[in-house]
């Protein structure tokens, strides 16, 4: 498998690594809510058979995060963007 | 239907081997049973003869979308052992060991259990004291454990390679007890054991969704009509995100791929398991003689039942390292499962989220092994409304309670455990 980084073009799944999801965001530790909101962003996963928008480090490259998305029956990727733009 | 023996088998040989009979129904399903297990797999079906056989509930379904054995039952490396660590886990791998070992009386079926021992190697003095530590708490469990040294691991193993410079072969856990069964022997020993306790095992039957009476589960929607139950309970390994997403339920899982491979067959070589400490690889010889060996998850969600190059290499390195001779074996197959890979590595018995509904996930890896107890202590579960003791740390709760049971240490990092 390889993934399209937007910083070093279509490079070997290899030099990446895996966080997850991205679609879970840290909660507010001081907001009421706070351990219900850290017990689904630690623990709860949608885990779809399906496109996935997740997480990718590229360690062995840029050296940055990227968002890619992917199904998970068919590795097939629809895109790639950095993730700093995306989340806060 | 008849029970297999000796004689069984000289009477079906006078006869040409014409008379056997299949050894279940084909059943179709009917429109109500008490419980319904959604997983034809090897613990699905284990549920169904536990309940049968120890609860006496005998109105049981269990519902395959495709033919029994078909998923992470025939897709693994068939190890057996009982050799963890902590307190919420040991126990109950134990039970499972015991259970393997009365197995075959039990269901009347060669499953063809063969304790050979797993052999655990440690590389490093701290890798010796934690296996010394693990050792122990397998014996207060009951369980047996011998912290072998290097010339202990020479007599049992001597084919490995002791030269190596990097990683050298400083000893190994050994639990004599484990071993290997075989895969297919048995899921179809516990359908055969099930059907003749009156269990409907229907296959190529697809749940589609679920019937809802007030918020609780009372049935299933299947390709084959809807199901109604008193229970429904869920064993699918890796499609349980499929599932519980159905029911507007989120699960502390992820699903992942796990790859085993096995070589062209050779003559007798590995006694037992060998798993390497340097890297995560394991290897058993199958009884037609093929190497039988794994490693990693692929460590990114998958729902395909392949996996990439990568874990290929990473593998057959990791073998290169341990038995260099291997290397001129040629690979003869790959195969890979959809393991329900939880956020804690441990795996999830038990009752609920919602009324009418019981859970059976999250077994990582080590679900093979697991078989026995994990329909035993299910079906415990589902007759008594409550968790034995054996699977009462394996709560679906503990993920909010803070009570996880983190065997490898490294934190909700699914791809990790």
């Amino acid at each position: 498998m390889r993934l399209p980084c937007p910083y070093c073009g279509l490079r070997d799944s290899h030099e990446f690594s895996y966080l997850g999801d991205a679609a879970p965001q840290r909660p507010d530790p001081a907001a009421a809510d706070a351990a219900e909101a850290f017990h689904d962003y630690v623990y709860l996963r949608d885990n779809p058979a399906g496109t996935l928008r997740e997480l990718w480090y590229h360690g062995a490259g840029c050296r940055r995060w990227v968002i890619v998305e992917r199904d998970t029956r068919t590795h097939a990727i629809a895109g790639a963007t950095f993730a700093a733009g995306e989340r806060p | 239907m008849s029970r297999y023996s000796v004689f069984s088998l000289l009477a079906n040989a006078l006869t040409g081997q014409t008379r056997w009979q299949p050894a279940w129904r084909d059943a179709a399903p009917k429109p109500r049973y008490d419980v319904i297990i959604v997983g034809g797999g090897g613990h699905g079906l284990a549920t169904a003869y536990y309940l049968a056989k120890e609860h006496g509930i005998r109105n049981v379904a269990v519902l395959e979308k495709g033919y029994i054995g078909s998923g992470n039952a025939g897709r693994n490396t068939t190890i057996i052992r009982s050799n963890y660590l902590l307190p919420g886990n040991e126990p109950f791998y134990e039970w499972s060991m015991k259970l393997w070992e009365g197995l075959e009386q039990d269901l009347n079926y060669n499953a063809m259990v063969s304790q050979r021992g797993v052999l655990n190697l440690y590389h490093s003095d701290a890798q010796r004291d934690a296996y010394a530590r693990r050792g122990n708490a397998m014996r207060l469990s009951g369980a047996d454990s011998e912290l072998l040294d290097e010339a202990g691991v020479r007599a049992h193993a001597p084919f490995l390679n002791f030269d190596n410079a990097r990683f050298p072969i400083k000893g190994g856990l050994l639990q004599r007890r484990g071993g290997t069964a075989r895969h297919d022997a048995v899921v179809w020993g516990y359908a055969r054991a099930a059907d003749q306790l009156g269990v409907d095992i229907v296959q190529n039957c697809e749940v589609t969704g679920f019937l809802r009476e007030n918020g609780a589960v009372v049935g299933v929607e299947t390709t084959r009509g809807p199901i109604h139950a008193g229970k429904v309970g869920l064993a699918v390994a890796g499609s349980t995100s499929r599932l519980t997403r159905l029911l507007d339920l989120r699960m502390p899982i992820e699903s992942h791929v796990l790859t085993a491979f096995v070589s062209e067959g050779l003559k007798p070589l590995v006694p037992g398991v060998v798993t390497f400490g340097m890297g995560h690889f394991y290897i058993s010889q199958s009884d037609k003689g093929g190497l039988v060996f794994g490693g990693d998850i692929d460590g990114y969600n998958s729902y395909a039942q392949r996996g990439n190059l990568p874990v290929v290499e990473d593998v057959c390195e990791a073998g290169m390292a341990l038995m260099p001779q291997i290397g001129r074996l040629r690979m003869l197959r790959s195969w890979g499962g959809i393991m329900d890979m939880s956020m804690d590595g441990s795996p999830i018995i038990d009752v609920g989220p919602l009324p009418g509904l019981y859970l059976n996930c999250g077994w990582n890896y080590g679900g093979f092994k697991a078989t026995p107890a994990s329909g035993w202590c299910f079906a415990w579960t589902l007759a008594k409304d409550a968790p034995h003791a054996l699977n009462a740390a394996y709560r679906l709760d503990r993920f909010r309670t803070g009570h996880i049971i983190d065997e490898k240490g490294v934190g909700p990092q699914p791809n990790l455990h």
